[in-house]
């Protein structure tokens, strides 16, 4: 090997590293509320009385989870316009994520929901709770102190496959690396500080979830 | 110019889909033989190695599968071993699927109760004996349902060898696309493509199992 590593390179440009790994963070961030949100949508609508709603929430789960990230980027990206909608390559990206996620945490958090006991619903309607009262303090919020450590590990996955989004240029850690390289063809060095910066971040965001579990549902354990 | 898209386009995806399973087929094999040793390793008594497998793990687990990719297919190049983008995607492959399937595998090893590592020592088996003949047996059984699973992250895996110029069923995709440019047709195909692929896993896969669970497992109720 006569190859000569110059992560000089790397230093004078790890700001703008820094920021691509920002950016990566902040559409995570936002991919990651928007599509628990969908998760707890879906997990209500898959639950609900309407065999129509059920049997499409779980075509979108099994179409989600059976093709490749990539594919449904692309498809959202180039193949949307020709339906007329036309989007900006980070929207597109958001929203991929969003959609990606959603199937996921739609099936993790109806798993939550089915492990509350029926006879906690009707201990609810016995106190005289209304229904959205039950929703929340005695299914959705036990149901998803049972599944957030799930959840957590498939945000993660979705910021790692967020990596993929720079295909269609949109803004983030590996479409700022990709642009540093083009300039300078140092592209080991470069990516190899991405992935270092790409692990950092999951290490994280895995302690911060692990913050945020301890915080946000510590007051409802002390009770269990 | 713009070309139709014909029965010939769709014949060349079809004719992709070869080089998919392919790449999938070996990134498996490879990443199983690769998978068992760093399981192995994972489970050890000393430290050391089990450190260098939770390290091995947690690297790969914690990086994007495209910054894998990245890196061995100009890694490779470094070490003038230059390889083609064929052999940088097996090798990506093969490297990421072997960590999560130790991952699976450990769990499915150390499912095992400590009384048949011990029931194996007290025939007088060697580790590597009682490993061999009592635990990997019984761990098959139940390993085979999330390693049918996880073959379906693998199919899906393979897209992202697109990215490095290998032509497997998404790159055939962009290069009908930029030839007929009916991305929307042509995306959906391969959406369509993908999910025939690995939908059928993922049904064997909670087929097999609920019979595992039906079968053999006493039905232990987790209270969350």
């Amino acid at each position: 090997m006569n190859y000569v590593f110059q992560f000089s390179f790397v230093w004078r440009e790890f700001d703008q590293l820094l920021f691509g790994a920002w950016l990566t963070v902040r559409l995570s961030a936002m991919a990651m509320l928007l599509g628990l949100t969908v998760g707890i949508v879906g997990a209500r609508a898959k639950a609900s009385r309407w065999r129509l709603l059920r049997g499409i929430v779980q075509a979108y789960i099994e179409a989600i989870r059976n093709t490749p990230f990539l594919v449904q980027l692309l498809l959202i990206y180039f193949g949307l316009p020709s339906l007329g909608i036309r989007l900006q390559p980070d929207q597109a990206a958001l929203l991929a994520m969003v959609v990606n996620l959603g199937a996921y945490a739609t099936e993790i958090v109806r798993a939550g929901i089915e492990a509350v006991p029926q006879t906690q619903i009707e201990a609810g309607r016995a106190l005289g709770l209304r229904p959205w009262q039950i929703l929340r303090f005695v299914v959705l919020i036990p149901a998803l102190r049972a599944v957030f450590p799930a959840l957590g590990s498939q945000f993660i996955l979705v910021m790692l496959a967020s990596s993929v989004v720079s295909v269609i240029s949109a803004e983030e850690l590996t479409a700022v690396t990709d642009t540093i390289v083009a300039r300078n063809f140092r592209s080991f060095e470069f990516y190899m500080t991405a992935t270092g910066l790409y692990l950092a971040l999951s290490l994280g965001f895995q302690g911060t979830f692990a913050a945020i579990h301890r915080v946000l549902f510590a007051r409802w354990s002390r009770h269990t | 110019m713009i070309r139709e898209f014909t029965s010939y386009e769709l014949w060349f995806l079809l004719q992709a889909v070869r080089w998919t399973v392919l790449l999938a087929v070996i990134a498996f094999v490879g990443g199983g033989f690769v998978g068992l040793g760093v399981a192995i390793l994972r489970i050890a008594r000393a430290g050391p190695w089990r450190a260098v497998a939770i390290v091995y793990i947690r690297a790969f687990q914690g990086t994007p599968l495209l910054m894998q990719l990245y890196l061995v297919y100009f890694g490779s190049n470094l070490l003038g071993v230059g390889t083609d983008a064929w052999t940088a995607a097996a090798l990506g492959l093969t490297f990421y699927s072997s960590a999560f399937l130790a991952e699976i595998w450990r769990g499915c090893m150390q499912a095992i109760p400590r009384t048949q590592w011990e029931g194996a020592r007290a025939l007088a088996f060697g580790r590597m004996l009682q490993l061999r003949l009592v635990i990997l047996p019984q761990a098959l059984r139940i390993a085979i349902p999330p390693t049918v699973g996880f073959l379906v992250q693998i199919l899906k895996g393979t897209s992202l060898a697109s990215i490095i110029g290998f032509t497997e069923l998404t790159r055939a995709a962009q290069i009908v696309n930029n030839a007929t440019f009916r991305p929307f047709t042509v995306y959906a195909i391969v959406t369509l493509l993908y999910f025939t692929l690995c939908w059928p896993l993922s049904l064997l896969s909670q087929h097999m199992e609920r019979q595992l669970n039906r079968q053999h497992m006493p039905t232990v109720k987790v209270q969350a």
